[in-house]
């Protein structure tokens, strides 16, 4: 089974394994975001809940992190073997006749995305943990009220990391584009190449990054 | 017409190679692409040069040998097709037309445009055959049920000719639509699925040592494969491998 693994077809599995695994927590990130839009408490219930419970404080938040180190390293390596099978460089390639950017540029979108991941834990998850962990609390509060939801408005204050954040969000999108399909092929499940499938991951890559950006930018005008 | 050829010259397999400018003129537009190189050659003859090596065959699209990258786009820019079956009609008088190379690592040159694709043969070698007794007490093959469907998929992917276009195309220098056809053809049939396992494992394996990539699953390969071989059949190849090692 190990040598599975280290296999192209067995790295391709597991390269899809980590990414089901990320399209799925992007669906629950965003749940909680959404209700931001209509509700600051929910939003600090839901907030408090999943920084709070100790299930996905220890069971899934590992995990998480397991799954994006493991899926952006899987890539560059995935990216620098077929670098090296390629060999000499073609003088003339017409790569657009047979396939799609996106297809052809996962490294470069899944790096925005990187620079992302990075700007994001500087925002939110390093102040968080050094909150409840090195400070030692754990009671969400500020000033007698929660606080989530204040931290989220303000850092959607600056204009700069509104943009930042819609222009990552964009290149999610083209990375899912390819992404989710693709996930399915490499799974060897050949739904992936039906219409019903195809739809389901257009719809996925443009309302997933969408409902991202859209929080960023309701709070910008909002406050 | 009259045309501009870019073709990738080199010497030997040491050698280090370059692009060549020449001009080709009054081709016939019902001449193949194999044609169009054959008068270029005679030209280079006749003028005490030496001509373009490439590949080629049966030139009527079942062998497989001939290759070409042509105008950035493995057998030229025609669907469904070899170079030899690539017609001159696609082209038009004035053109500039670069010739290369099979590309990767895999297909190392030998001369100009005649690339090294023993490592398929290789790939072929670790398992894609089965084990029959063939001396004489062999079972007739119709005494074994098989669905017209079944029998209809293997057939497709049969048609695979190992040209190695699917490895020039991609962008990864990938060989899992060729390996994908070969485990195909045979994981479909009751004839090879008795080996399925050990097939699926020794071809995969000597795909990876051959230096072949990964796939991206760009799907270039299959709008590039001259016998339509889809990427159902590199699906296939990963269930395979994913049900041999359980
Ligand atoms: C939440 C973030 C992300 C999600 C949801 C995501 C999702 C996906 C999906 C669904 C695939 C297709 C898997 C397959 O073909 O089997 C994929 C492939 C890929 N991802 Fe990501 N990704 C994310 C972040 C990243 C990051 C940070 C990188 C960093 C470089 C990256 C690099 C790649 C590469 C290179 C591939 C193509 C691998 C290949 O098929 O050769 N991704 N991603
Ligand atoms: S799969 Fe298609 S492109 Fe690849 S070797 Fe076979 S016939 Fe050629
Ligand atoms: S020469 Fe045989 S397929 Fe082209």
């Amino acid at each position: 089974m190990s040598g599975f693994f280290k296999s192209s077809v067995g790295r391709k599995v597991a390269m899809a394994l980590s990414a089901f695994f990320l399209m799925f927590f992007l669906i629950i990130h965003l749940a909680v975001n959404i209700t931001s839009l209509f509700s600051e408490n929910l939003f600090n219930e839901m907030s408090h809940f999943m920084g709070t419970n100790p299930l996905i404080q220890f069971a899934l938040q590992p995990v998480l992190i397991f799954g994006v180190v493991f899926h952006f390293v899987m890539g560059f390596v995935l990216e620098l073997k077929n670098k090296k099978a390629n060999g000499v460089a073609y003088v003339r390639n017409n790569g657009a006749a047979n396939s799609t950017w996106m297809s052809r540029n996962m490294i470069y979108s899944g790096l925005a995305i990187l620079a992302f991941i990075a700007l994001h834990f500087i925002d939110f998850w390093i102040p968080e943990l050094n909150t409840k962990y090195v400070v030692g609390d754990m009671s969400g509060m500020h000033d007698g009220n929660f606080r989530y939801y204040h931290e989220l408005v303000e850092k959607f204050h600056n204009p700069a990391r509104v943009v930042a954040y819609v222009v990552a969000f964009v290149l999610l999108g083209l990375h899912l584009a390819h992404g989710f399909t693709s996930a399915f092929q490499s799974m060897g499940i050949t739904a992936g190449r039906k219409k019903t499938l195809q739809s389901i991951g257009k719809a996925y890559s443009i309302i997933i990054p969408l409902g991202f950006v859209i929080v960023a930018v309701f709070h910008f005008f909002n406050h | 017409m009259n045309l501009t050829l870019k073709i990738w010259r080199q010497k030997d397999s040491k050698a280090k190679g370059q692009m060549v400018d020449y001009k080709v003129t009054d081709i016939s537009e019902h001449m193949s692409f194999l044609e169009m190189m054959d008068v270029l050659n005679e030209q280079l003859v006749n003028t005490g040069e030496e001509p373009v090596a490439f590949d080629h065959d049966c030139r009527e699209g079942i062998c497989g040998m001939c290759s070409l990258y042509i105008n950035g786009e493995a057998h030229g820019p025609d669907r469904g097709i070899t170079t030899c079956q690539l017609h001159m009609r696609m082209f038009k008088d004035g053109d500039t037309i670069t010739i290369e190379p099979w590309r990767a690592a895999a297909f190392p040159v030998i001369k100009d445009l005649i690339v090294d694709r023993m490592a398929f043969e290789r790939i072929q070698q670790a398992g894609g055959f089965i084990s029959v007794n063939t001396s004489g007490n062999t079972q007739d093959a119709n005494s074994l049920p098989i669905s017209k469907i079944a029998a209809d998929e293997a057939m497709d992917a049969a048609t695979c000719i190992g040209c190695g276009a699917c490895v020039a195309t991609c962008k990864n220098s990938s060989a899992m639509l060729f390996v994908g056809a070969k485990v195909s053809q045979y994981a479909l049939l009751p004839q090879g699925q008795v080996e399925a396992p050990e097939r699926v494992k020794n071809m995969v394996a000597q795909m990876d040592l051959e230096g072949f990539g990964n796939c991206t699953n760009t799907g270039a390969c299959e709008v590039e494969c001259p016998k339509g071989i889809t990427l159902e059949n590199i699906a296939r190849m990963n269930r395979e491998l994913m049900k041999a090692n359980i």
